[in-house]
């Protein structure tokens, strides 16, 4: 036996770490120094404020979902009563009650995120016990009882209009009054960087670790010694944080919350926007927050039926992408690395234009039946054509396309095992 | 008296239809691991297809025909959806009925209008079946507790007695096994979803002409459906069957209590203004689900009759 010397140093070297791990954040921070300068307008503003918060939601949500492996149904309460928090607090600091006069509303996330952890911890307690699917129904029964409970303890969620606030107050921090939407901007961006730097770090900690590896394999972690059931809870707690912080990020945004910002609903759209955006990829909600939040803001005004596409893009995610977008877009990159370029070209671009042709095929079907049912006598008409439901050209497009779709995508997922 | 007598009636009757309805999901699960999101939606396409078949021909083609046909369209999406997303494990399952549950209530809006439909009760079932203390219980609650009855005996003879619900008992333990045996076990569990979707059809065809027929029935159904499972023990039909009965009472003899919290606990000072005071228990109703299932998590973490902690 001899011992080996030399070894293969398998820890990344300064160059990758900087590549991987500062650099992003480099970016990230330009990207968002640079916003302003462009003069975005009003819309823009808005828009982009509620990715913000959704991005740091969303990411607050995949250290349960990705990281942890817990499924959660209700994880708005945590935004909520986190946002709740904060809107009371904007309440105390411009009535200066006792110490609060002292504290900038630049400040408020941190209240948030205080609320937040609070009711992680509380909530928690009971329900971390379990994992999976029975983790999954408690905390949908739980959301359910504290948004009933919204509504009958008025002084603190104020009914059905909820409470409202005044950002205007207290001392201004950084010279931000925080009053016209540009310099809320500010504060948007400020929050979100921290947010997701914060939650990056927790990735790294011996914690982040433990919780990725309770959600592997439980038992073995029990078996080195570690309590599942307390790593499952501490990581819920920072997660709820998290996501208080998201809830203080908008309440001096919106400087209003109702009960239902407590709701399935907003629990639902936040496990969509992790789940599409890839809960295996730190960035992945937040790719996924940023289009949906776009998709929300955007795609409403153009078509009422745009749950529908909501649902049609989750189901297709969940069934023919599991690893979201983030893994489609480091899955195309990958395959530009890898060996046979050409071919792994071919089939992504066949199954692509196949993808297409199906959404055009989805979104004639969908369109031409909101117009039918609403019965005002409305048409689609796209590009100069007249889809009535009536029409043979309707169904003929529509069968034409969906046809195509499904003839291509099948041609890709072929050759894909054909070269495999 | 009054009120005891109805809230015991009324609780039985909707006890049992939240018991057609946990059943199903209850089959599913135990048997699949699949927890089925949609399950409820399942449950609001049942009563939108009885309201179409009953407006054509009549309510007693529907209660057949609006359950079969939910049920086929349950075992077309296990074909068709489930059976690809299972390699994936029971997260992907469940967020697969997740979403599914998104797209049933857009295209119902769709097909059939956002507001509610007016699906009735037949008229041969329209009157009032007995009279106590002088208001009368209507004879279509007491068909749905007959009907109801019916099915869990029919359940319960076709698990225990017949030789397909001891395949099916045997594929829910041992899956391999029973495939190895030279049963197709993929079959059975397109059949398992398609009947545990139709009797989440046949709760809807009941219950839709009780309550409401509208596109949000599915989300007010759904979370305490759920309830039902987790309370009675995941996977155990016994403890499903009266976790229903327990929170269908619960929910209507407290609908019937005119009384705050501030008449209750006055004797220990709690002041008919504070917040907590004014709360009544009439009020609470919707809640107390929810309530027994944070205590039942509490204390019996298996549920009633769950045996092993999952």
């Amino acid at each position: 036996m001899t011992d080996t010397t030399d070894f293969q140093n398998l820890a990344p070297s300064a160059g990758q770490k900087f590549r991987q791990r500062t650099l992003p954040f480099l970016i990230l921070a330009a990207i968002l120094l640079a916003i302003p300068m462009t003069g975005p307008s009003r819309t823009f503003y808005t828009v982009a404020h509620q990715m913000g918060i959704n991005v740091v939601f969303a990411l607050s949500y995949n250290m349960i979902l990705g990281k942890a492996g817990l499924l959660s149904f209700g994880h708005a309460v945590y935004f909520g009563l986190g946002g709740y928090l904060a809107v009371h607090a904007m309440g105390w600091i411009e009535e200066e009650i006792g110490l609060w006069g002292s504290i900038p509303m630049f400040f408020l996330p941190i209240i948030g995120f205080f609320g937040g952890a609070l009711a992680g911890a509380t909530i928690g307690w009971p329900s971390t016990r379990r994992a999976g699917t029975t983790f999954a129904m408690i905390s949908l029964g739980v959301a359910e009882l504290i948004f009933a409970a919204a509504f009958m303890f008025d002084s603190f969620f104020g009914g059905e209009q909820g409470i409202s606030g005044d950002r205007m107050n207290g001392i201004e921090l950084f010279g931000l009054s925080l009053g016209p939407i540009a310099e809320v901007y500010w504060f948007i961006a400020f929050w979100m960087f921290v947010g997701i730097l914060g939650m990056w770090a927790f990735t790294r900690t011996p914690l982040g670790r433990l919780s990725e590896a309770t959600r592997d394999n439980a038992q073995r972690v029990q078996f080195i010694g570690y309590n599942p059931q307390r790593v499952r809870y501490m990581v819920f707690i920072i997660a709820g944080g998290f996501a208080g912080l998201a809830g203080g990020m908008a309440a001096v945004n919106y400087e209003i919350f109702t009960p239902d910002a407590l709701s399935l609903l907003p629990s639902g759209f936040v496990l969509i926007m992790a789940y599409v955006g890839g809960i295996t990829y730190f960035v992945g909600p937040i790719f996924g927050a940023i289009l949906l939040t776009y998709m929300q803001s955007m795609l409403s005004d153009f078509t009422e039926a745009w749950l529908l596409y909501l649902g049609a893009l989750f189901i297709g995610i969940v069934m023919f992408a599991p690893r979201g977008l983030a893994g489609i877009i480091f899955g195309f990159f990958d395959g530009l690395r890898g060996a046979e370029r050409g071919a792994f070209l071919k089939g992504w671009i066949t199954s692509l234009v196949g993808g297409l042709f199906m959404l055009i095929g989805l979104i004639i079907l969908v369109e031409v039946s909101v117009r039918w049912s609403n019965g005002y006598g409305e048409i689609y008409e796209p590009f100069g054509l007249h889809l009535d439901h009536a029409s043979p050209l309707t169904w003929l497009l529509f069968l034409a396309t969906t046809g195509a779709g499904i003839g291509l995508t099948a041609l890709a997922n072929r050759h894909k095992e054909g070269t495999t | 008296m009054e009120t005891l007598v109805f809230g015991l009636l009324n609780g039985v009757s909707y006890g049992l239809l939240l018991f057609m309805l946990s059943s199903g999901l209850t089959l599913i699960f135990s048997m699949m691991g699949v927890l089925n999101f949609a399950h409820a939606s399942f449950y609001m396409l049942g009563a939108y297809f009885a309201f179409t078949i009953s407006g054509s021909s009549s309510f007693w083609i529907a209660l057949f025909l609006a359950p079969v046909l939910v049920g086929l369209i349950g075992a077309a999406v296990e074909r068709y959806g489930l059976r690809r997303v299972h390699p994936n494990g029971h997260v992907a399952e469940l967020l697969f009925t997740f979403g599914l549950a998104y797209l049933i209530e857009e295209v119902v809006k769709i097909v059939y209008g956002k507001t509610s439909v007016d699906y009735r009760v037949p008229d041969l079932l329209n009157f009032a079946a007995f009279e106590v203390y002088g208001a009368s219980f209507p004879a279509y609650r007491l068909f749905v507790i007959v009907i109801a009855i019916a099915m869990l005996i029919g359940l319960w003879y076709l698990l225990k007695k017949t030789r397909a619900g001891l395949i099916i008992q045997a594929a829910l333990s041992h899956p391999h096994m029973v495939g190895h045996l030279g049963h197709n076990v993929p079959l059975i569990f397109m059949t398992v979803f398609g009947i545990g979707c139709a009797l989440a059809g046949l709760a809807g065809v009941m219950a839709g002409n009780i309550f409401v027929t509208d596109p949000a029935m599915a989300i007010q159904m759904g979370p305490i459906v759920f309830v039902v499972v987790v309370v009675g023990g995941i996977g155990s039909l016994e403890g499903a069957f009266v976790a229903s009965l327990v929170i269908g009472l619960l929910q209507n003899l407290a609908v019937g209590i005119n009384a705050s919290f501030a008449d209750i606990f006055g004797f220990i000072g709690l002041s008919e203004l504070s917040e907590v005071g004014r709360i009544n228990i009439s009020s609470l109703a919707p809640v107390l689900p929810f309530l027994l299932l944070v205590l039942i998590l509490i204390f019996r973490p298996q549920g009633l009759m769950g045996e092993k902690e999952l």
